[in-house]
């Protein structure tokens, strides 16, 4: 079983998100379940949702509390909300920022990190911060979890709402091209 | 047949089901496409909103020939469809929490006048304080009203079991409404890999659309239906008891009904649900939990994490709530020592979860019959859209081992009490 959380901010997409690297990931033929948080929802408000693939049938309904993998759509988010809550050790963070690796928020459990400036690239593509495709990209290259080719896939089968397909496959692809992939050495306790 | 084993879907199943990707309402809302209704209701409330609005979007769309009526109200949509239903029409609708309260006056006279109408019920918490959340309290508070009630685990299930409801309402020997109750968040919104079965290959399943054939609104056959019955005088009472021995004796009848549903869909389909009560590594087992709704997913991997510990626990998952099951309850019953029950509502007059309360009557039958007592005790969780993760499930069984050995405790155990 592996276990993602998607950080975002209500209305970049962090539930959509979610839900197309589940149907990527049905097209790598695993299964794969996705969940939203439940609570107050409103455009800019810290917003969570979950994803648990695995080769076998997933039983669990529940929200996830122990992730693998943190996605992070937006880059002032770690700021105001714990996202690293409960991350497995050694665990992977793909981080939204234009900053480099020094001076991301950052926590011991964290061994891998992709980081892609996915606002500037968005508002290249979409003249928006929408950074959800982008990040889809980024955990790809970040992680190996999901190839690039099924998340095409994938987004051929989205509706989109606020932009175009073609813009949103050219987000993915540079999101996958444009993220910087780091292993984070700790010193081993003596 | 009363349990069923559950298996993985097998690849050499009945070829053309096509394998997407959708929520819990969603694939409520393909299989009413399915099951191809002449007429749907609809009124929007979270969590059932993106339900309707995926049948609108059906019917727009084309994909889904029904006549839809926007109604101002629940109260209305469910008077529109038993209109509907007396003339003949397959018949639709989806609520919770306080839309439910709303039509209730027509929700009891659905039952009444044996119209199998289908309506999903995607679970909400009630009020007060405030809720938009699910939970199972607003389907609870209407087990008393004569529909039958099935409640789904995985969004698979609510597919399956909706395309199923149709054919068990229209049962010549039910004649009932049937709610489909689907968990509002975890069900509603979890998205997940769904079997959707070849169009044609449901309307063999349905066979010919024989909906109301004892009370039609036909001009040429003028009858009066629903009559004010006389009170003291006349044949009022004996009226009003026909009425509801037939109520209780096509309740009772369902209970087959669905078993026979449910075996016809899994030869057809390659899917096997079980349709009143599934037994989960209860065969061997010490002592059991027993389970409603989603939550049983995280329960049967707390049970298999018990058993690589060395725990002789099993599960008990309740399908079909109304009618309660009590033969088949009976059975699985019989196997074990101990029992906790996890309920996601409360019921307010035992001090316990209505689900409990059910069982209890089942305890004293297992009592009488086999002259000693079994140990059990109530838990609530997942109230109000709370999560009943694995760990909770720990301490379900960890407490429910220790019946064996120690008093059951009175008070229920809130399993959220401290998240």
């Amino acid at each position: 079983m592996y276990e993602v959380r998607f950080h975002g901010r209500g209305g970049q997409g962090a539930v959509t998100a979610a839900s197309m690297l589940a149907t990527a990931l049905l097209e790598q033929g695993k299964y794969a379940v996705s969940i939203p948080s439940f609570g107050f929802e409103r455009r800019g408000a810290p917003v969570v949702s979950f994803l648990r693939c695995s080769d076998k049938v997933i039983r669990q309904l529940t929200n996830i509390y122990t992730p693998d993998c943190l996605i992070c759509v937006d880059p002032t988010l770690a700021k105001s909300v714990d996202i690293f809550s409960g991350l497995k050790q050694g665990g992977t963070l793909v981080q939204a920022t234009h900053k480099p690796l020094a001076e991301v928020i950052m926590a011991d459990t964290v061994g891998i990190v992709g980081l892609c400036d996915a606002v500037n690239i968005a508002l290249e593509i979409f003249k928006r911060p929408i950074t959800n495709t982008l990040m889809l990209g980024a955990f790809a290259k970040t992680t190996g979890v999901v190839s690039l080719e099924a998340l095409q896939r994938s987004l051929e089968h989205s509706d989109f709402r606020d932009a175009g397909l073609a813009q949103n496959m050219l987000a993915l692809e540079r999101g996958f091209n444009e993220t910087t992939v780091h292993t984070i050495e700790r010193r081993v306790a003596a | 047949m009363t349990t069923a084993i559950l298996e993985t879907p097998t690849q050499t199943q009945p070829a053309k089901q096509k394998v997407i990707l959708c929520e819990g309402n969603e694939a409520a809302a393909l299989a009413v496409a399915l099951a191809r209704p002449d007429m749907v209701a609809v009124y929007p409330i979270t969590p059932q909103s993106s339900l309707v609005e995926h049948v609108a979007a059906l019917i727009a769309d084309g994909r889904m020939d029904a006549d839809i009526v926007d109604a101002e109200g629940e109260h209305s949509v469910l008077s529109v469809l038993q209109g509907g239903a007396l003339a003949g029409a397959r018949t639709y609708t989806a609520t919770c929490g306080p839309g439910l309260a709303f039509m209730f006056e027509p929700y009891f006279r659905t039952s009444g006048m044996r119209l199998p109408i289908v309506m999903s019920i995607v679970t909400r918490d009630g009020i007060t304080p405030q809720s938009v959340w699910g939970g199972h309290q607003d389907a609870m508070t209407v087990r008393e009203v004569g529909w039958v009630q099935v409640y789904c685990e995985t969004v698979q299930e609510v597919l399956d079991t909706t395309v199923m409801a149709f054919k068990i309402a229209e049962h010549h020997d039910v004649m009932l409404p049937v709610n489909v109750c689907l968990d509002g968040n975890y069900l509603s919104y979890g998205t997940s890999r769904v079997e959707l079965p070849d169009q044609a290959e449901v309307d063999a399943f349905m066979g010919v659309k024989d909906v109301n054939w004892h009370v039609a609104l036909d001009p040429h056959r003028p009858m009066a239906v629903d009559p004010l019955t006389g009170g003291t005088s006349g044949k009022g009472p004996s009226t009003f008891v026909r009425y509801r021995k037939g109520q209780c004796r096509g309740m009772q009848n369902s209970l087959r009904v669905i078993e026979e549903v449910h075996e016809e869909w899994a030869q057809r389909f390659g899917r096997s649900f079980a349709p009143l009560v599934e037994e989960y590594r209860l065969e061997d087992a010490d002592y059991a939990i027993m389970t409603l709704g989603s939550m049983t997913g995280a329960a049967k991997d707390a049970i298999d994490e018990a058993r690589d510990a060395g725990k002789r626990v099993g599960l008990i998952k309740i399908k079909t709530f109304s009618p309660f099951p009590v033969e088949a309850l009976l059975k699985s019953l019989k196997k074990i020592r101990a029992l906790g029950v996890v309920d996601r509502s409360v019921g307010f007059r035992w001090n316990c979860g209505p689900m409990y309360q059910e069982t209890m009557g089942v305890l004293y039958r297992l009592c009488s019959e086999t002259g000693s007592s079994l140990p059990s005790m109530s838990f609530i969780g997942g109230l109000a859209g709370a999560d009943i993760t694995v760990g909770h499930f720990h301490r379900v069984i960890e407490a429910t081992e220790s019946l064996l050995t120690k008093p059951a405790p009175i008070e229920p155990v809130w399993l959220n009490e401290r998240d």
